[in-house]
């Protein structure tokens, strides 16, 4: 009988570490200067290596790296835990809306802010804020009828995005920030302009959400029998939903006050390391902070490289990649997700 | 039998928004013992057992397991003395059969951690009762909702509960399958556990059980043995339906609806 051991957790995972590791290598190497691998590590490892190598790889590609790699794990983790939650592969923080329920939150404050008389400081709270409220209206409005379609659950998202993009555009034409382009870092997720010392709050937001998350992970499992039978298992599942939901509510406020919208993390790694090691979330949830980690290092290089000396926002690459893969997950589970309708799924609260 | 009940609903009421369910449903099953529950669409059977499982609270009553009040039991030790197998379910993860049926162990493990060997034991021999080992390392969505059906019920013999709780648990099984499952309930009941079946299928009510309930009107209006439960009287009374009682060759009573062609 397959199942998760410890041999296979711990390989794994090594397996993922190691290969974060080489994106991180890579992406270390690669830019306007490329480097060879010795140059890199020399720069890394070395602390009298001085000098422009030194330079670009401590002080511009690193922390650029690990902010991609930890804005990556957030959204990743947070995608595994909204589809355990919500029993649908589909949900992802970007498409349920969450995402941009975050991004609305941090421009508020940023465009009102000067007036009422916030910091930059308060952006990720608000961020934090607005996907609570998000995730709040989430289950209000699909936990309100006797069952949450996944159709339901995914349109809400859709008008939750749209009007989300909407006010960002308002605000941000108010606060005169449309002419700068300013406005794009949050529209579609960028790197470029993140504010590089904000990652020591990312990382403890995601060891806070990974922390919540793993004594959960039984109990997220026993989730896809129905949350009736969940709790005929001993779970708590309104306390765990309680939980969980605070918990990726300050990852993707996090990484949303980081990197603004970036889409599609949250579905594609998830989706990908379901398929090569299963859907155990004792598994999956580490799995899927080292693998949204690597991807998302991987597409930000892509961003920064592919087009010479201007920057692609990472946003457009992970949503180019995401996109297709959306429509065909769609298409390829339909029967299994849209068309389900026992009586006994997805009882409304 | 003289043994004290295991699982006993005593004068339980329900309403659910604001339609009265159940008003006032006495019933007790004994390790041992497997109780039929049986009655209309609607009538509180499942409801029943959701109380049971602390889903539901009723407004009034008590529901006692072995003796103490389920409300001061934890979720987590109700869920090692009980186990249930509900209607088919939909799985959103491709989860194997093997892993659905190892769920079955989480009210007895820690938090945090990997299957013991003696997890792996229990579930190994609760598919083989069940009949299910060869589905081990399937998809759970690969396979038809019988073959589901049967690995939830492993699923629920994993838990080594004292009860179980079956709501319509042949519902999508064909014949040889369901005297599986039956022959299953009453080796459950052979080695002292409890069990109560909820069924439209007297047939299967009346060679299963050891006693029928009948719920109609939010009573409990019949209980007692199958042969004096399933009368015409008494299924006219709980059901609404005229019928023929036929006799099987081993006394136990066969219903037949009287339809006049």
């Amino acid at each position: 009988m397959k199942h998760l051991d410890r041999p296979r957790f711990y390989g794994i995972l090594a397996g993922l570490a190691l290969a974060l590791l080489g994106v991180a290598m890579f992406s270390l190497a690669v830019g306007p200067t490329l480097l060879s691998p010795f140059q890199v590590s020399d720069a890394l490892l070395n602390p009298e290596t001085s000098g422009s190598t030194a330079d670009i790889v401590r002080r511009i590609r690193l922390p650029r790296i690990a902010l991609a790699g930890l804005v990556g794990a957030c959204l990743s983790t947070s995608g595994v835990i909204f589809q355990a939650l919500l029993r649908n592969p589909l949900a992802d923080p970007y498409v349920l809306g969450v995402s941009g329920g975050a991004a609305l939150g941090g421009i508020l404050v940023l465009s009102l802010g000067a007036s009422l008389g916030f910091g930059f400081g308060a952006v990720p709270i608000a961020a934090f804020a607005g996907c609570l409220i998000t995730t709040f209206l989430l289950y209000l409005i699909a936990g309100r009828s006797q069952r949450v379609s996944a159709t339901g659950l995914l349109l809400t998202g859709v008008v939750f995005n749209a009007f989300a993009s909407a006010a960002i555009v308002f605000m941000a034409s108010l606060a005169g920030m449309l002419e700068s382009g300013r406005i794009f870092v949050w529209l579609i997720g960028n790197l470029s302009s993140a504010r590089i010392d904000l990652w020591p709050w990312l990382l403890t937001f995601l060891v806070l959400g990974l922390g919540c998350a793993m004594p959960l992970a039984r109990g997220l499992n026993a989730l896809a029998l129905g949350e009736e039978t969940a709790e005929q298992l001993g779970v708590a599942t309104e306390r765990a939903r309680r939980i969980l939901v605070l918990a990726t509510s300050l990852m993707v406020g996090a990484a949303v006050s980081v990197a603004g919208l970036v889409g599609f993390v949250g579905l594609i790694i998830p989706h990908l390391l379901r398929l090569l090691f299963g859907p155990d979330h004792r598994l999956l949830l580490p799995a899927a902070a080292l693998g949204g980690a690597a991807f998302l290092i991987l597409c930000d290089t892509i961003a920064r490289t592919l087009l010479g000396g201007r920057e692609l926002p990472v946003g457009a690459v992970t949503a180019l990649l995401g996109g297709p893969l959306f429509l065909y997950l769609l298409r390829s589970d339909r029967g299994r997700m849209l068309g389900a309708s026992s009586p006994s799924e997805v009882r409304g609260r | 039998m003289t043994a004290k009940p295991l699982l006993a609903f005593e004068d339980v009421a329900l309403s659910l928004g604001g339609q009265e369910i159940l008003r006032g449903v006495s019933l007790a099953v004994k390790p041992g013992e497997v109780l039929g529950l049986l009655g209309r669409n609607g009538a509180g059977k499942t409801s029943l057992i959701r109380m049971a499982t602390r889903q539901w609270t009723p407004r009034n009553g008590q529901i006692r397991l072995d003796g103490r009040p389920i409300d001061e039991v934890s979720r987590r030790e109700l869920a090692r003395c009980l186990a249930t197998v509900p209607q088919d379910v939909h799985i959103p993860f491709p989860f194997r059969a093997g892993e659905v049926v190892l769920m079955g162990r989480i009210p007895h493990q820690r938090a945090l951690g990997f299957e013991t060997d003696e997890d792996l034991e229990i579930a190994r021999s609760a598919m083989a009762e069940v009949g299910v080992s060869s589905l081990a390392d399937r998809p759970i969505d690969e396979l038809s909702g019988g073959e589901r059906q049967l690995v939830l019920f492993a699923r629920a013999l994993a838990q080594r509960p004292a009860c179980l709780l079956l709501d319509e648990p042949t519902a999508f099984l064909d014949l040889r399958h369901r005297m599986d499952v039956l022959e299953v309930v009453r080796r459950f009941a052979a080695n002292g556990g409890a069990a109560i079946v909820v069924s439209h299928d007297f047939a299967l009510a009346s060679r299963v059980c050891d006693r029928i309930a009948v719920l109609a009107d939010g009573r409990v209006i019949a209980d007692g043995l199958p042969r004096d439960v399933l009368s015409r009287e008494g299924v006219a009374a709980g059901f609404g339906v005229d019928v023929h009682v036929l006799e099987a060759p081993d006394g136990s009573p066969v219903v037949v609806p009287r339809f006049d062609r």
